[in-house]
């Protein structure tokens, strides 16, 4: 027995094998969550691959060796064909896990998803409460929703795991956070710290948690680990911001996943389309094969190839590759530079100080994720 | 998490899944987040399971697909499917 992808291999020329793939279904979400890891640029319905289209884009990634498909949005219950790409998941052999808010969904839809084989359901929860969670959300009613839907969840006796995103403003909550997830019925949490790519980065003034909190939160999940052990496993991502070293971004670029927008592009990260010197290709005119073994946006940071001092002499570059990508190029214009997250990096100083900046600013009112949203918010903002 | 009964019936609960992957060319189960690949006699082991046989005529119907001991199988295979259990990728019912 050992775990997937542990044989010796040499990094340079051997091309790994996916294990999953993220396909975003959609962008259309009835929530307005402000950080939100859609693009702030969301793609229109009419621009969304057909239900068949899908049906193609999952037997070509089952034939590439993907195991998990993540069928996911913005709100994938937005789709009336969802039941149709189900069924096209699950007939490819595809693993199916179903990330939602829960809302659009109904107990009937929901049954014929359970029926047509789905596996897994991920849902998310924005606060521990109507009160908290409805105005983080941007969505009056939803959290009442959500907990019908962990009950249809439950009644189907498909595993649950509950999804935190996690900030300033909810992160002192996260014992009553974890409280909830047993409550659901949940056999996993994951509680991540908001990434602050798109939606998040225009928020960051309004979600960047204080150093204090992080330490509180990473102290309260210890504890918690070991007294549900048993019951709740909890996948905890801390904020990187105040870390020694950057979490391996996506497992390593182009090694373990991909993700498939509504449209049809194809990116090595969901975020990706943030290096705006990548170009990208679409499964409407290139064989997902191919783009992943040989497409530009793939090779670009693939292995260890590209990396720059001081990654490059590090002994942990094949342990967090470097970080995040995105994150490199939002704070340095070079995707190929050392995530500024690391203290290793000579931006990191720079990073640290924007972050504490943020985490004590008193501003909590947030930019919604809707269309246009972001325009109108940069409008608002003096001239720099 | 204790031994096998022999009475016990192990099986895949909801949402844990077998998957063969031609490209990798091995044995995978399949749960939330994880895939654990399975060597040949993982594989066969858990292919045993179909609901209805408890852990002795698993044992049964093994020991006569090899043609090997009774004792040296239910051995192996209680250790692998206790490992399972407790990683909650095989439940029980009795
Ligand atoms: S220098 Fe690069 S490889 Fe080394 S720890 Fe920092 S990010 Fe990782
Ligand atoms: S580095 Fe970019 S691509 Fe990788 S996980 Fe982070 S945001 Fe995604």
């Amino acid at each position: 027995m050992n775990a997937p992808g542990n044989e010796p291999v040499d990094i340079e020329t051997a091309i790994p094998i996916p294990m999953a793939m993220l396909a975003e279904l959609t962008h259309r979400c009835p929530l307005k969550c402000p950080y939100c890891s859609n693009p702030l640029e969301l793609t229109r319905r009419s621009a969304e691959l057909s239900a068949e289209e899908w049906v193609e884009v999952f037997r070509q990634a089952a034939a590439l060796g993907v195991l998990h498909v993540h069928l996911s949005g913005g709100e994938p219950a937005s789709r009336k064909d969802l039941g149709e790409i189900t069924t096209g998941a699950v007939e490819a052999g595809l693993y199916t896990n179903l990330i939602t808010s829960g809302v659009g969904l109904t107990e009937a839809n929901f049954a014929d998803l359970a029926a047509r084989g789905l596996d897994h359901v991920q849902l998310s929860v924005q606060g521990v409460d109507a009160e908290a969670a409805d105005r983080i959300g941007g969505f009056r009613g939803g959290f009442d929703t959500k907990m019908r839907v962990a009950d249809w969840v439950a009644r189907e006796g498909i595993p649950l795991t509950i999804n935190a995103v996690m900030h300033r403003q909810n992160l002192d909550r996260l014992p009553e956070t974890i409280e909830l997830a047993v409550k659901l019925g949940a056999r996993r949490l994951e509680v991540a710290n908001t990434q602050y790519h798109g939606w998040a980065d225009l928020n960051r003034a309004a979600l960047m948690p204080t150093p204090e909190q992080a330490k509180r939160a990473s102290e309260v999940v210890a504890e918690t680990r070991e007294r549900l052990k048993g019951t709740l496993v909890i996948d905890y991502v801390p904020p990187d911001h105040f870390a020694k070293y950057p979490k391996p971004c996506m497992g390593g670029w182009s090694r373990v996943g991909l993700c498939v927008k509504p449209e049809g592009k194809v990116l090595p990260c969901h975020a990706a389309e943030t290096i705006t010197t990548l170009e990208f290709q679409n499964v409407r005119d290139v064989p997902l094969e191919e783009i992943w073994k040989k497409g530009p946006a793939f090779t670009a940071y693939r292995g260890t190839h590209w990396m720059q001092e001081p990654c490059n002499s590090c002994e942990r570059k094949t342990k967090d590759w470097g970080g995040c990508r995105c994150q490199a190029f939002a704070w340095t214009g070079d995707a190929a530079a050392t995530d500024p997250v690391c203290t290793l990096s000579p931006e990191h100083a720079r990073m640290r100080a924007a972050a504490e900046t943020d985490s004590a600013a008193h501003a909590d009112e947030f930019v919604y994720r809707t269309i246009g949203g972001a325009d109108r918010a940069r409008a608002k903002e003096p001239a720099s | 998490m204790t031994a096998l009964a022999d009475s016990d019936i192990p099986f895949l609960p909801r949402g844990v899944r077998l998957r063969h992957c031609d490209v990798r060319k091995a044995w995978f189960l399949l749960a939330p987040e994880r895939a654990v690949k399975l060597d040949p006699v993982g594989a066969h082991v858990l292919q045993a399971l179909d609901g209805e046989r408890d852990f002795a005529a698993v044992v049964g119907h093994l020991a006569a697909q090899f043609d090997a001991p009774q004792d040296r199988i239910a051995t192996d295979a209680g250790a692998f499917l206790t490992e399972m259990r407790n990683r909650r990728m095989v439940e029980v019912r009795s």
